[in-house]
């Protein structure tokens, strides 16, 4: 089981400057979605005139169901200058990997619960951290997608945009570094020192 | 003595590394640096370097300094926790090392231990962030220390020549923005590139020390062209090692190279970092054919 939790208001907003495209999953059923709260937040939001369109829907880390539903929404895509996205960190990727020139922000962070952690069929990975660095990532976790799970930048190794532990994989902080070059935000690499919380263990 | 003193009076600063023994007789270790890095400002003790187990790099250092050179303390993040790293900062604070080089380290599966847990709990941005927050008197719990805090001189790593060198120096804008003091380069065998990377890096106003290894055959160049992170030996050196065996294996051709690495880059850097890997004996040389 895993456990979705709203970030603060306050850093949602800060990142929600522009217009804005809002994804809902009520995920599977391993998730536990804050529905009541994002709700909350999306009536907010639309009151401020931001919100281009919602999508509310379920099992967005699904590749051929999300191409299919953000298909159909292009439009209010494009018109939005972020898309926020309020699910597990697998969602969160899984739209910033469709939508590679389009600043994707987590809106939630994800925490562990034990049991059974459902099914993700996907190159992408969440390990419920529980504080979600994407928003400084570019939409991809640094803790799956980097061996050595470094949440500052890269380190010396990577050669020729592989891991040095592994030549075949990418350097996920080349591929952080290339992403945020492309939707223009290699500012949020300048953002302050960030430190591991391994105390984020929910007491539910 | 804190070698960001000297680069403040705008010393050249040369400093060369040494690899603790796999055993603890420092013997060895300490003689030859007495003998060929004597005319050296400070000596890097490497931590577990490339994950290989080792003595440890902290009572290499005391040694070292106990034998009248000045060390530099290398910490990694790979086999300690931000506790073990904040606790050794100490230590190495109570032995007078005030010189220290803070990286992330290697991963464990590169090493002699590959099934070792790899920690990485801080990493060099962070560990930077820690000395700077220690010196101001706190632990990273938020805990105020007892009595009066340590102070280093803080040295981080960056790689000029890497094919991604725009995200080598993003990095190296955070480790700026976290606190660090100076720099050691990875080594460089195109001046051009580092020059041209120097201009970029000038912005953050931190002394850089241009890294040097002497490359000991082509074999060796090669093997690092297609292993070793942001180092690139181009061809025309590739050729010049390959043509007299004996040469190359002697030490001569290799020790040209770097001299005239060292001296196309010296205008560019504020001082230089030895990599001699085993072959200290030829330092001197080196420094005596790049005019230092
Ligand atoms: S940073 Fe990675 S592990 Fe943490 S919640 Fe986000 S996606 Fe999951
Ligand atoms: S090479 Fe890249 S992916 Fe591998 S440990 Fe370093 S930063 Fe992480």
């Amino acid at each position: 089981m895993l456990i979705t939790e709203l970030k603060s208001k306050e850093s949602i907003l800060s990142l929600v400057t522009g217009k804005v495209f809002i994804i809902n999953c009520h995920g599977c059923k391993e998730v536990r979605f804050p529905e009541a709260e994002a709700e909350e937040l999306e009536k907010e939001l639309l009151a401020s005139g931001k919100v281009t369109g919602v999508l509310t829907t379920d099992y967005i880390c699904n590749p051929e169901n999300l191409k299919l539903r953000l298909e159909r929404r292009k439009t209010m895509i494009a018109e939005a200058d972020a898309v926020l996205v309020l699910s597990c960190g697998v969602g969160v990727q899984s739209v910033a990997e469709f939508l590679p020139d389009k600043k994707v922000y987590a809106g939630c962070d994800t925490y562990r619960l034990p049991g059974f952690q459902g099914v993700t069929p996907l190159e992408v990975n969440c390990d419920q951290c529980g504080e979600c660095f994407l928003n400084l990532t570019g939409g991809i976790c640094p803790l799956t997608a980097c061996s050595k799970s470094l949440v500052n930048g890269q380190c010396g190794g990577s050669k020729n945009g592989k891991c040095e532990v592994d030549p075949n994989m990418e350097c996920g902080w080349e591929r952080i570094y290339r992403r945020l070059e492309a939707v223009g935000r290699l500012d949020a690499l300048k953002c302050p020192v960030q430190l591991r919380n391994y105390a984020t263990d929910k007491d539910v | 003595m804190k070698i960001s003193e000297l680069f403040d009076r705008g010393e050249f600063v040369v400093t060369a590394e040494v690899g603790p023994p796999k055993g603890f007789h420092l013997e060895g270790v300490i003689e030859e640096a007495k003998t060929y890095l004597s005319g050296i400002t400070a000596v890097n003790v490497t931590d577990n370097q490339s994950s290989v187990m080792r003595m440890g790099s902290l009572a290499t250092c005391k040694l070292l300094k106990d034998a009248g050179l000045t060390p530099i303390y290398q910490l990694t993040c790979r086999d300690r926790n931000r506790i073990a790293l904040e606790s050794d900062l100490l230590s190495a604070a109570a032995f007078g090392i005030e010189n220290i080089l803070c990286l992330t380290g290697d991963h464990t599966k590169l090493g002699d231990h590959p099934g070792a847990k790899p920690v990485f709990d801080l990493d060099s941005v962070s560990l930077l962030h820690t000395v700077r927050l220690l010196e101001s008197g706190k632990d990273l719990g938020g805990n105020d220390l007892v009595g009066e805090p340590p102070k280093f001189a803080a040295g981080a790593v960056v790689s000029p020549c890497s094919d991604s060198v725009d995200a080598q120096l993003a990095k190296m804008e955070r480790k700026v923005m976290a606190g660090a003091d100076y720099f050691q380069t990875q080594a460089v065998f195109e001046p051009d590139k580092f020059i041209e990377f120097m201009e970029k890096a000038k912005q953050f106003g931190k002394p850089v020390q241009l890294g040097v290894i002497i490359p000991k055959g082509a074999a060796m160049a090669r093997y690092m062209n297609n292993n070793v992170a942001g180092v690139h030996v181009p061809d025309d050196m590739l050729a010049e090692l390959a043509a007299d065996k004996e040469r190359a294996k002697a030490g001569i051709t290799g020790v040209e190279i770097a001299a005239r690495v060292i001296k196309a880059c010296r205008p560019y850097c504020q001082g230089v970092h030895i990599m001699a890997l085993g072959w200290e004996k030829h330092i001197p040389a080196l420094l005596e054919q790049a005019g230092i």
